[in-house]
């Protein structure tokens, strides 16, 4: 045998393309909210002098000094207005959509069938065609700038309750209902005790992305609350366009940075979840 | 011993009474309200819907919103805009998730930092689209702005461009927006069903002398067809409603080059005039649209196995009650 030949990883150049095309994507991913961070800590001259540098300034408290001082961006008011949009929200997705997948895996009514064909009918329903309806009813119930038109709905989320059924089947053996029956347990104790605990990794999954989508989410906000001291987040990143901030490029850009900084910490802090719901959510159980 | 049977039937029905109701109530309510606005004269901001009247009272044609949506040019502009910057997004998008879908799964090439790719390509979808829509327009700003410096510098421009006065430039922009948010979204989905194919047809390729493209276009693409099908289906329905970024970003404009359906809606409704009948009317048409999309998707998520199975123990019954049917005939027959 001939032992003198060494093996050489091959040098592959498409290897190559792929890293160099990867990085590029990589570069082109971040570089806009580098940008933006950077210039969130310089003063307006600074940016109208040379746009793009990765250099920090000294003016971020300056910044958000003008940023705050018109009325309008608020972001710690902005900050809670949508968390607890956001939480009322995620809370009523996760729990009733587990409850609903629970009523159609575990018990045997007659249209069950028909009703998990028509949760899949309904999943597409364009937010659209349901919001002037939506926006004159709460309108006429006296209910505008108020958080729970945003957060009730949530309770009904076609989509969460086809991923969660799809999860329970296999994650919930019947037997262990069953038993906790024969235990003297009742139904519904028997959901909060032990399907919700079982079903945890998916709830984790499917809270995170309702839970970014709700914080996230314009138009709903936009019709419905129109009190400054109701905006969400997103309402007032909305407004930094405004003649007002015309020229405050610095304050515009540490506007955003303070919307996006709790999604980045959520994010990489999550990231491994999210990916994997995504993932999950897409293949047919 | 026999045992009596408890029906927990009705816990099916009770568990699920949330979900119904609030559908009933937050959706389904709703659309029919919209509905109904869509044929009345209801329109200002302090118009109570009490007071308004369903235009054949008032000597109009019953579909007279509709008609007049559908005619308007400005609403053609919207649906046009919608779709064309919804496949300027949507082409790269899905041959760049492709393309990067199989690189990640290739079991030959072993990519390395696959997971911090993954996790940078997904990072703009999370970021609020208003944000973005913001975001963008700063970059692009003019005649100092981000871009606008990198251009000059590189020295493919010689004087500062506008962007946003340029309806091409603008319809672009809001395109790769969309792209940028959304490729590492299919891609990981697009990896997580190559994933679901079956490895044993990639190793009998491999040992039939199949190379890495043979194996992407013969196995891959024909394996991920419904995977396609579904992506392309919802991004569309998704494409359809595109509101935060035109937005944010232009606001429709110039020109109502950016102007989108859903925007359009938003605009005859919220501000202005508040002709809530139009945008009522409109948004019934753009619901037809997507509704078809959906019927295409409901067709493609079908669980066709599931349909079987059905079917087969529909037919089971079928046949059992024939027989019991026989047999009481027989039995009549007999006690005759």
């Amino acid at each position: 045998m001939d032992t003198n030949i060494k093996v050489f990883p091959r040098f592959q150049p498409f290897k190559v393309i792929i890293y160099i095309v990867c990085i590029f994507l990589a570069a082109l991913s971040l570089f806009p909210f580098i940008i933006m961070i950077v210039n969130s800590t310089r003063s307006t001259p600074e940016i109208q002098g040379t746009a793009v540098s990765l250099i920090p300034s000294s003016y971020l408290a300056r910044n958000y000094t003008i940023l705050t001082s018109k009325d309008i961006f608020d972001p710690i008011r902005g900050f809670v207005n949508s968390i607890i949009i956001s939480t009322g929200a995620t809370l009523c997705s996760v729990y009733f959509s587990t409850l609903t997948a629970y009523a159609i895996v575990v018990y045997e009514w007659k249209a069950r069938r028909g009703f998990f064909t028509f949760i899949m009918a309904i999943m597409m329903i364009p937010g659209v065609v349901v919001s002037i309806g939506f926006y004159k009813m709460v309108y006429a119930v006296g209910l505008a700038n108020n958080f729970l038109p945003l957060i009730i709905p949530g309770i009904a989320a076609p989509a969460m309750v086809f991923f969660m059924r799809q999860y329970m089947i296999p994650a919930l053996p019947l037997e262990i209902i069953q038993s906790a029956r024969i235990d003297g347990a009742g139904e519904f104790y028997t959901f909060n005790k032990i399907a919700l605990p079982i079903m945890k990794p998916a709830i984790a999954t499917q809270g995170i992305m309702a839970f970014v989508g709700n914080w996230n989410n314009l138009f709903m906000p936009l019709i419905l609350l129109t009190q400054k001291k109701m905006y969400t987040m997103p309402i007032m990143v909305s407004l930094l366009k405004g003649d007002i901030y015309k020229v405050e490029y610095g304050s515009v850009y540490l506007g955003l940075t303070l919307t996006v900084l709790p999604l980045f910490v959520v994010y990489f802090l999550l990231s491994k979840y999210i990916i994997a719901g995504i993932a999950v959510g897409s293949v047919k159980g | 011993m026999k045992r009596k049977r408890v029906s927990y039937a009705k816990y099916g029905y009770l568990f699920s009474l949330p979900f119904v109701v609030t559908f009933l109530v937050c959706t389904l309510y709703p659309i029919v309200y919209t509905g109904i606005i869509g044929f009345t004269n209801l329109k200002g901001s302090t118009m109570a819907f009490t007071d308004a009247k369903f235009l054949p009272s008032l000597g109009q044609g019953l579909w007279d919103n509709f008609v007049d949506t559908l005619k308007a040019p400005t609403f053609h502009t919207a649906l046009l805009n919608t779709v064309k910057m919804w496949i300027i997004n949507f082409i790269p998008q899905i041959t760049l998730a492709l393309i990067l879908a199989a690189w990640f799964t290739n079991n030959q090439k072993k990519i390395k930092a696959q997971g911090f790719f993954k996790v940078v390509f997904y990072l703009p979808n999370i970021i609020t689209a208003a944000t973005i829509g913001i975001l963008f327009a700063n970059l692009f700003a003019y005649p100092k702005g981000p871009i606008n410096d990198i251009l000059l510098q590189l020295g493919f421009i010689d004087n500062p461009y506008d962007f946003s006065r340029s309806a091409t430039a603008s319809q672009l922009n809001v395109s790769f927006m969309q792209f940028w948010t959304w490729y590492g979204n299919t891609m990981i989905v697009l990896i997580a069903g190559i994933l679901g194919i079956n490895p044993e047809m990639y190793e009998a390729a491999e040992i039939d002398g199949a190379n890495g493209n043979q194996q992407f276009f013969y196995i891959t693409i024909p394996n991920l067809k419904t995977m396609l099908l579904y992506t392309l289906v919802t991004s569309l329905i998704g494409g359809m409603q595109m509101f935060d970024i035109p937005r944010v970003f232009q606001n429709g404009l110039p020109q109502n080059a950016t102007l989108t359906a859903t925007l359009y809606i938003y605009t005859q409704a919220f501000s202005g005039t508040y002709q809530y009948n139009k945008a009522a009317a409109a948004s019934l048409v753009v619901f037809v649209i997507i509704s078809i999309f959906s019927a295409l998707l409901f067709v493609v998520l079908k669980d066709k196995d599931e349909a079987k199975l059905h079917k087969i123990i529909k037919q089971q019954e079928r046949e059992y009650r024939k027989k019991v049917k026989l047999a009481k005939q027989q039995l009549l027959k007999e006690g005759r």
